[in-house]
């Protein structure tokens, strides 16, 4: 290791000037100053003054800066204008508590220079590209820890489907015919093995490792790290994708019969099931930023469905042709599409706008994965190709690997540089240098967990599960201010309590002469405004009740906002 | 080809011992955590149900008297010992933590009516309906010695309050007239009258000492300045003050318990109250500060005692069991985490001041985890659910209906009110605030 220079570190001449100029020592004889004062006791005494001079030296101004881009990173987003608070006191208040929000954010990009852990990478030499390198090769000039981690597995089930959990410790295999094996892919220590002697559609790991979902022949069953089935969820059938939102506590799942629901697994209820009128779903996949399915139609069109409304909260239209490959990036903001049209697209998932790049594959990509660094795995029958940078116009593919079936599934392992591809034939990890985030948070995702640590994760994460009312197209919408509804409550109350009965301007028919004099006519205007103001004042007494009514039922979470 | 791939060393990552903690990497990354506004909801949500598990807020009893208390007295520098006087003229001591009594005598002919320590907590003086005013030591007396008190002098107007000074050996007495002592003395240095009321309450301004204020039958308040001739000010209210307390931090403000609400009033501004605190049913019997002056406490004639922060309308908290009876007194200690009662059923109570609070000590992960609790409370303080959570209290039934009963009177004074002003020339039927109507008038000596 080089001697690293860190932005805060003084060079060393400066040191010792800088601190002997901080502070002067004045030594003062009162006694000539103050002639006058002499008669008094007590000004006899020689005092010392230390007064502080201002720092001349430029290069030592206070705490080193935080960079601009580790501010915004970590920032909050814009605070409040202080001066449109009318209120002094709130004012006030408000200002402390956007200063504390400020500290905040500079606290946590101050804790930038903890995070130890290097992010891999890989340079080509002069005349080189990345991509021309082979597993082989990379596994050779890594070290032997890491190069254990490349490994293939040859198996007879297939096609599989593999599934890492949440912390990259962990294994899930699941092949087509019945083959369930879950392991520790690190160790290579096998959990559990069985055949569930019924086909397998998907599998999915839910909090922890000791329980995983598997989506069979009629229903989804969830086995325990022994491979003992502990529930069969019949009322989930024909499922063809499944899918843990691990905040919700919820199993999310898609059908055959184009059914989506949701379980709440911690207290084993539905909380949702409905038909999403789509016919056979096939394509599913969460935004992990908000928890929402994004499901990819047949007609080219991403829907994105919470267990909240019947309806799609967002459609977006993003091919012209069917889509078959279909993912969201871990930090939602990204969201990739591919079609039967050899073409990717790369979407912005947060204002459902784009497409920010638009690329032309050799042949259709049907799988598709983000990393945690942002990379994107691409699977093209027996190819799988990564790409670096997807979303600028840098774009660059990265490595490339050719196996001998047909790929099946294909997963970034999360806090790894490890990308697992499932196969027809097996399964085998690629080596993908810097595809992993470095430094996990143990606090969320410890892949060192002891099981007490597991333990205490487990109840710690169910005590803060958030509730399914709360999958909505913004994830935040809990911490903003409810301004809007509430103007429109004031307005609605105003218009109920002050309204006037309308003018009613009497236009009497002309009539032949000598039929109805002016008292006549003046008499059926009466008769017409009375029977008007009647039927105003009745209507608007039973809106009044209406609403009345109404507020009772509110009892949901989310109905400010509605 | 220059290659790195992830490969964590396990030793950075795990503990060396069994004996050492876990060790903790932290990324505080936005993106790897995500659902942030909606957890920290979630947390605020357990917090604030949490705070509603935790709240048992009575301690202990404390059992003996014969009759119901009159009054308690707390001392102005031990934790642990308490005075109460009681209807049959008995004074217990007390030791909390030890829930006994360590003391008792009979200390007057009827009703004890008040009991003050003085300042250096040696001994404490009470007064009774036999008029006398007895001084006895704090002390319990050796074996084989009688109870005797170590002053008695005999006042010749009745007694119904006694305050101390804050430092001096002076105190002040209540009843026909207000009269001011010195503890070495056997008349009264200064005696102040203004009317011929009786005066069932006296108090010592603990912070502008020379200040004094009593509560009259004619439903007054009087302020004296004990270094002045006569009385200072007056202030009449529609209803009766039963029990004044001045605020230990602002020297200014002091807060009277009436037979229906508490008022709090500023005394550069006597014009009307700065605030009125609702809540209770009955007649409110008596008042105590915390000692920092931002809480404060009352007991009533509807059987509970209720939690005010100084500058809200509406209690913070209510306490009552099926068994305490109507208060007669309540005290908030001075370590400011109890609440002592009295009660009609003659016994004194201990109540946590803040009712999910821990006892005992805390570790400082224990302590960091409540701050933050605390302060995510705060936070989504105006979350409707949460909101009600925090307010949700179980009451009895017969405040339940008493509340029901006073809001619809309410409502059909101002219904009655609105109608009258709808039908009267415009301007007739002045708007009245809250804060100018229960108060009558503010006088000058």
């Amino acid at each position: 290791m080089g001697k690293v220079n860190r932005y805060f570190q003084p060079v060393e001449d400066n040191v010792q000037s800088s601190t002997n100029e901080k502070f002067v020592k004045y030594d003062v004889d009162f006694n000539k100053i103050h002639d006058r004062k002499k008669k008094f006791k007590n000004v006899h005494k020689e005092r010392k003054i230390i007064k502080k001079i201002p720092n001349k030296n430029p290069k030592f101004k206070g705490r080193a800066p935080i960079p601009e881009e580790l501010l915004e990173k970590y920032g909050k987003g814009e605070g409040l204008d202080c001066k449109e608070i009318k209120t002094k006191i709130h004012q006030k208040k408000i200002e402390k508590k956007e200063l504390n929000i400020k500290f905040a954010t500079e606290q946590a990009a101050r804790t930038e220079i903890l995070l130890t852990e290097e992010y891999g990478c890989l340079d080509a030499d002069d005349g080189e590209t990345t991509t021309q390198y082979t597993q082989k090769q990379i596994a050779n000039n890594v070290d032997i820890a890491a190069a254990s981690k490349h490994f293939e597995l040859k198996l007879d089930f297939g096609p599989y489907r593999s599934k890492y959990i949440r912390n990259g410790r962990h294994l899930l295999l699941g092949g087509k015919k019945g083959h369930v094996a879950a392991f520790d892919w690190i160790t290579k220590k096998l959990h559990c093995e069985l055949n569930v002697m019924e086909s397998v559609h998907d599998i999915c790991w839910l909090h922890n490792e000791t329980m995983f979902a598997v989506a069979q022949k009629n229903f989804v069953h969830i086995y325990d790290n022994n491979g003992i089935e502990v529930h069969c969820l019949k009322r989930l059938n024909k499922v063809s994708r499944v899918e843990f939102l691990p905040y919700h506590f919820l199993l999310a799942s898609c059908s055959d019969e184009g059914y989506l629901s949701w379980v709440d697994i911690s207290i084993g209820k539905l909380i949702s099931q409905y038909n999403s009128n789509l016919g056979r779903l096939a394509i599913m996949c969460q935004n992990p930023w908000n928890s929402l399915l994004c499901i990819g139609q047949s007609n080219g069109v991403v829907s994105m469905w919470s267990p909240n409304t019947r309806d799609p909260v967002a459609k977006m239209l993003c091919e012209t042709t069917p889509i078959l490959g279909l993912n969201v990036d871990p930090s939602g903001r990204y969201m990739a599409t591919s079609s039967s049209d050899r073409t990717i697209k790369l979407w912005d998932c947060r204002k459902l706008t784009g497409p920010i790049q638009h690329n032309r594959l050799s042949s259709s990509a049907t799988l598709l994965n983000f990393s945690q660094t942002g990379m994107l795995a691409v699977g093209m029958g027996n190819i799988v190709e990564v790409y670096r940078n997807p979303t600028t116009p840098l774009c660059s593919r990265y490595i490339r690997n050719r196996s001998n079936t047909p790929t099946s599934y294909m997963e970034f392992c999360p806090y790894e540089d490890i990308l697992g591809v499932a196969t027809s034939k097996g399964f085998q990890s690629l080596l993908i240098p810097g595809a992993g985030e470095a430094n996990f948070d143990a606090l969320e995702a410890n892949p060192y967990q002891t099981k007490r640590q597991r333990r205490e994760a487990e109840v710690k994460s169910l005590l803060e599960k958030v509730q399914p009312e709360l999958i909505t197209l913004h994830p935040s919408v809990i911490s903003t201010i409810d301004v809007p509804s509430l103007k429109e409550k004031v307005e609605a109350q105003q218009k109920l309590l002050f309204v006037k009965p309308p003018n009613i301007d009497y236009e009497p028919r002309k009539k032949a002469k000598g039929k109805g004099g002016s008292v006549k006519v003046h008499r059926n205007k009466k008769i017409v405004q009375e029977q008007a103001k009647k039927e105003f004042i009745k209507d608007t007494k039973e809106t009044q009740k209406k609403q009345k009514s109404n507020k009772k039922t509110t009892s949901n979470l989310l109905d400010r906002f509605l | 080809m220059k290659v790195k791939v992830l490969s964590r060393n396990p030793e950075h990552y795990l503990r060396e011992t069994k004996f050492d903690i876990h060790k903790v990497p932290r990324n505080y990354d936005p993106d790897l955590h995500p659902f942030a506004a909606a957890r920290e909801y979630i947390r605020a949500l357990n917090a604030v149900k949490l705070e509603r598990v935790f709240a048992k807020p009575f301690v202990c009893n404390l059992d003996g008297h014969t009759d119901s208390i009159s009054c308690i007295s707390k001392h102005p520098k031990g934790l642990s010992s308490l005075v109460s006087g009681a209807f049959d003229g008995e004074i217990r001591v007390w030791d909390i933590p030890q829930q006994v009594c360590v003391r008792n005598f009979t200390a007057h002919d009827g009703i004890v009516r008040g009991i003050s320590y003085i300042p250096n907590g040696n001994s404490f003086t009470s007064i009774g309906d036999d008029k006398i005013i007895k001084t006895w030591n704090s002390l319990r007396p050796q074996f084989g010695e009688e109870e005797k008190p170590l002053n008695s002098i005999l006042s010749k107007t009745i007694l119904y309050g006694i305050s101390h000074h804050r430092r001096d050996p002076i105190f002040a007495t209540c009843g026909e007239v207000c009269q001011i002592w010195n503890e070495s003395r056997s008349e009264p240095i200064k005696t102040f009258q203004w009317g011929v009321d009786s005066l069932h309450d006296i108090t010592f301004n603990p912070v502008e000492t020379t200040l004094l204020a009593s509560c009259a039958s004619d439903r007054s308040v009087i302020l004296y300045d004990m270094r002045d001739k006569a009385p200072l000010r007056k202030i009449i209210m529609k209803l009766r003050i039963n029990k004044l307390c001045w605020n230990p931090m602002e020297a200014y403000i002091f807060t009277c318990a009436s037979e229906e609400n508490l008022y709090s009033f500023d005394t550069r501004n006597l014009k009307h109250p700065v605030n009125i605190h609702h809540d209770h049913v009955d007649a409110v019997t008596y008042i105590d500060y915390s000692p920092t002056g931002r809480e404060f406490v009352s007991g009533s004639y509807d059987k509970t005692i209720r939690i005010y922060e100084t500058d809200k309308g509406h209690s913070r908290d209510v306490y009552h069991t099926k068994r305490m009876q109507r208060l007669t007194c309540v005290q908030w200690t001075l370590d400011n985490k109890y609440i002592l009662s009295g009660s009609d059923e003659m016994n004194i109570r201990i109540w946590k001041a803040r009712a999910s609070e821990k006892l005992g000590p805390l570790k400082p992960r224990e302590r960091a985890s409540l701050n933050y609790s605390e302060s995510l409370k705060e936070k989504y303080a105006s979350h409707p659910q949460i909101r009600r959570i925090k307010r949700h209290r179980q009451i009895p039934k017969h405040i339940f209906n008493a509340q029901n009963v006073l809001k619809a009177m309410r409502q059909k004074n101002k219904r009655k009110e609105a109608n009258r002003r709808a039908h009267s020339k415009p301007g007739s039927v002045p708007f009245v605030p809250e804060r100018k109507n229960h108060h009558v008038l503010a006088e000058h000596k």
